[in-house]
């Protein structure tokens, strides 16, 4: 027995490296296809800063060329594209993303910094929400013994699914915010506040945080009810669920170890592509509220043409995904014994 | 005779569907005794699976029990299953009676370890019991089924197809239940297993004295393994003899249609099967069900449904050609045994 779980930890051990080495080979790709794409295109970014300036002040400087040959040996943009490739590949892993060009010299990583606190406190808190309120829902009008009711449920929230979280957030802003004026319309906190760790402050964050956190579980809860209710129909028909009920056990019993314990594998999966995407899941909601996290940094990099900062946070969300995607192989096995560690 | 372990008695189970009311189960006499090995064949559809069901009290919507009941246990201890409430009838389930599963490939849960499966079933009866106690009774359990302790730890999807129904038999038999459903156990496994898995039914049963309901088509199975045979026909029990009269001399019509169905060592070449297909059980035909595709049909089966006939044997058969003691009617066509040995 002991030598036997010996060899299943080095087992084990060589799955958690050679994942990890795949995760590092996925950003690598990443990093790597990122610094292609504008080299690909024939759009200088640095010109079309300037050309968008001198499209909205009605000023062009007269020495515009050299301005741009300037920027480009200071981003090191004149040198042989191999150069290029080292040098990036070098600041990259630095964690050096560039600098923006609509806040400059603002560094991007700077930039994300500052917004993925405010992303991963309300995507993420809300993505964990949806999933248990979606999960919970769903099984219960899976199971033949619940009420109709609950039953019930599901096709209201399949209407508030198919509704984009855009027209929900808009809609909840009219009424609660502005008509009702129960709730704020906007903005992470208070103007005024200063960010600190007090009592006052956390209560405005959060009662800034309801409304978008709304239009998100309202929005979403629906997909995660339905794909748990479909799993849950074929396994409540199993010979194993059936076998549980001839050896009569409690049906609570039956409803969570034999029932819920296997529809709910397929749902761990899409939990973690939804961490992975929720860098760019909340991207129209937070600009609705005027949210300062990614998804509003990434809509204003678009529409100023900040190319590193977009590049910056597409190179994120590779990364946030394939994470993810780490993070639930290393989990699976614990919840499914079926899947094992070793290649088989 | 030993005392009675199973006494049912009028049973009816009806679906109600879309298309209309179907009777799956009608009117089922039947008494077993302790030690004994009833056989349960008949067509696919013909209500030997939703009769097992209905002993168990596992009948969902839309079947319901009409009406008859089920008294499982000797004259000192004893319950009638389609008469208690819902509490009641999951402390009866396993205990009292148990049923070994059709699917026994698919009817252990893939997440849960084989032990903790086990004991599941035991906390639900004896919530009072240590946990050394159950691993102790789960093990045996194993033991008694042939399998190693150690099964205790796996998972279903580390063992074979017979180590899969033997843990089925090992769950089955835990908690020494009086009667033990077991339906087409061996349909999935080859014949060497087949009869592995049958000989560990018969010891287990022997050990706890419990009576045994084998569901299945294996003629041959039943011949080896039971000791009476009930043919079941579009819901109704048609003929309940012991194997060696089934075998030599079946009474019923279709018994006789089935028997002589069967291939064997000295009547090689051509069988005969039955002609006609079962019925719909939606579309019964009046009368006796069986006559539209009954050699000896008479006017009176057209019109009139049969009643209980028992041989001095106590063999029963429900059919026109034999009056109440079992003896042919004169003047009815007569229905010898083909020449089947045995």
């Amino acid at each position: 027995m002991l030598s036997a779980s010996r060899e299943n930890l080095t087992v084990r051990l060589g799955y958690i490296l050679r994942r990890f080495l795949f995760l590092v080979f996925v950003m690598w790709t990443a990093a790597t296809v990122l610094f292609l794409i504008p080299r690909m295109s024939r759009v200088n970014p640095i010109r079309e800063r300037f050309n968008a300036l001198a499209r909205s002040t009605g000023y062009a400087p007269k020495d515009l060329e050299s301005i741009i040959a300037s920027y480009e040996l200071k981003f090191g943009l004149d040198k042989p594209l191999p150069q290029q490739y080292v040098d990036y590949m070098a600041s990259v892993l630095r964690g050096d993303l560039g600098v923006s060009l609509m806040s400059y010299p603002k560094p991007v990583a700077e930039l994300i910094g500052e917004a993925l606190p405010w992303t991963i406190g309300l995507l993420g808190v809300t993505t964990v929400l949806t999933f248990l309120i979606g999960t919970v829902i769903g099984a219960l009008a899976g199971w033949p013994r619940s009420p109709k009711w609950i039953k019930g449920m599901v096709p209201p929230l399949m209407i508030l699914a198919a509704i984009p979280p855009v027209i929900l957030a808009l809609l909840l802003v009219y009424f609660i915010g502005f008509r009702l004026k129960l709730l704020p319309m906007g903005g992470a906190f208070s103007a005024g506040l200063t960010k600190e760790f007090s009592l006052p402050f956390i209560l405005d964050v959060l009662s800034h945080a309801i409304l978008p956190a709304f239009s998100l579980i309202l929005g979403s809860a629906g997909f995660w009810a339905l794909g748990m209710r479909g799993m849950g129909i074929t396994i409540q028909g199993e010979d194993y669920v059936n076998f549980a009920e001839h050896k009569g056990l409690k049906p609570g019993r039956i409803f969570y170890w034999y029932y819920v314990r296997n529809a709910i594998l397929p749902q761990v999966t899409s939990l973690a592509l939804a961490f992975g995407g929720i860098i760019s899941a909340g991207v129209l909601v937070e600009s609705v509220y005027g949210f300062p996290g990614i998804g509003s940094t990434l809509s204003a990099a678009i529409l100023a043409n900040d190319y590193f900062v977009i590049y910056g946070i597409g190179y994120i969300t590779v990364v946030a995904v394939a994470v993810s995607m780490l993070v639930v192989d290393l989990l699976y096995p614990l919840l499914d014994p079926r899947i094992r560690y070793d290649r088989k | 005779m030993t005392s009675a372990v199973l006494q049912v008695s009028d049973l009816r189970v009806t679906y109600y569907t879309d298309s209309g009311r179907t009777r799956a189960v009608d009117g089922v006499n039947l008494t077993l005794y302790a030690g004994e090995r009833l056989g349960l064949v008949g067509e696919s559809g013909c209500g030997k699976s939703t009769m097992a069901l209905a002993l168990m009290r596992m009948i969902k919507p839309p079947g319901r029990i009409e009406s008859g009941s089920a008294i499982v246990g000797d004259e000192t201890d004893n319950v009638d299953m389609l008469k208690l409430n819902e509490e009641q009838v999951l402390q009866a389930r396993l205990s009292r009676i148990a049923y070994i599963p059709q699917g026994a490939m698919n009817s252990l849960n893939p997440v849960m370890r084989i032990g903790v499966q086990m004991i599941d079933a035991i906390q639900a009866h004896r919530p009072k019991a240590t946990k050394t106690e159950m691993r102790e009774q789960a093990e045996a359990a194993l033991e008694s089924v042939e399998l190693k302790r150690g099964v205790f730890h796996m998972y279903a999807h580390e063992l074979s197809g017979g180590m899969k129904q033997r843990v089925c038999i090992a769950i089955g038999i835990l908690l020494s239940p009086k009667v033990i459903i077991a339906d087409e156990p061996t349909s999935a496994l080859d014949v060497v297993v087949q009869r592995q898995v049958m000989e560990t039914i018969c010891k287990v049963q022997e050990k706890i004295g419990a009576t045994v309901i084998l569901i299945g088509h294996d003629m041959g199975l039943m011949c080896q393994i039971t000791n009476r045979v009930a043919v079941m026909y579009a819901g109704k029990l048609v003929e309940l003899s012991t194997v060696r009269e089934m075998f030599t001399n079946p009474m019923h019509p279709y018994a006789k249609a089935l028997i002589a169905s069967l291939p064997n060592l000295d009547n090689k070449g051509v069988f005969r099967g039955i002609p006609g297909l079962a019925p719909s059980l939606l579309k019964l035909p009046s009368g006796c069900v069986f006559h539209p595709r009954c050699q000896y049909a008479m006017d009176v089966c057209k019109t009139t449904m049969p009643q209980q006939s028992v041989t001095k044997s106590g063999r029963y058969v429900y059919c026109h050609l034999y009056d109440k003691d079992g003896n042919q009617v004169s003047g009815t066509p007569l229905i010898k045994p083909e020449a089947v040995t045995n």
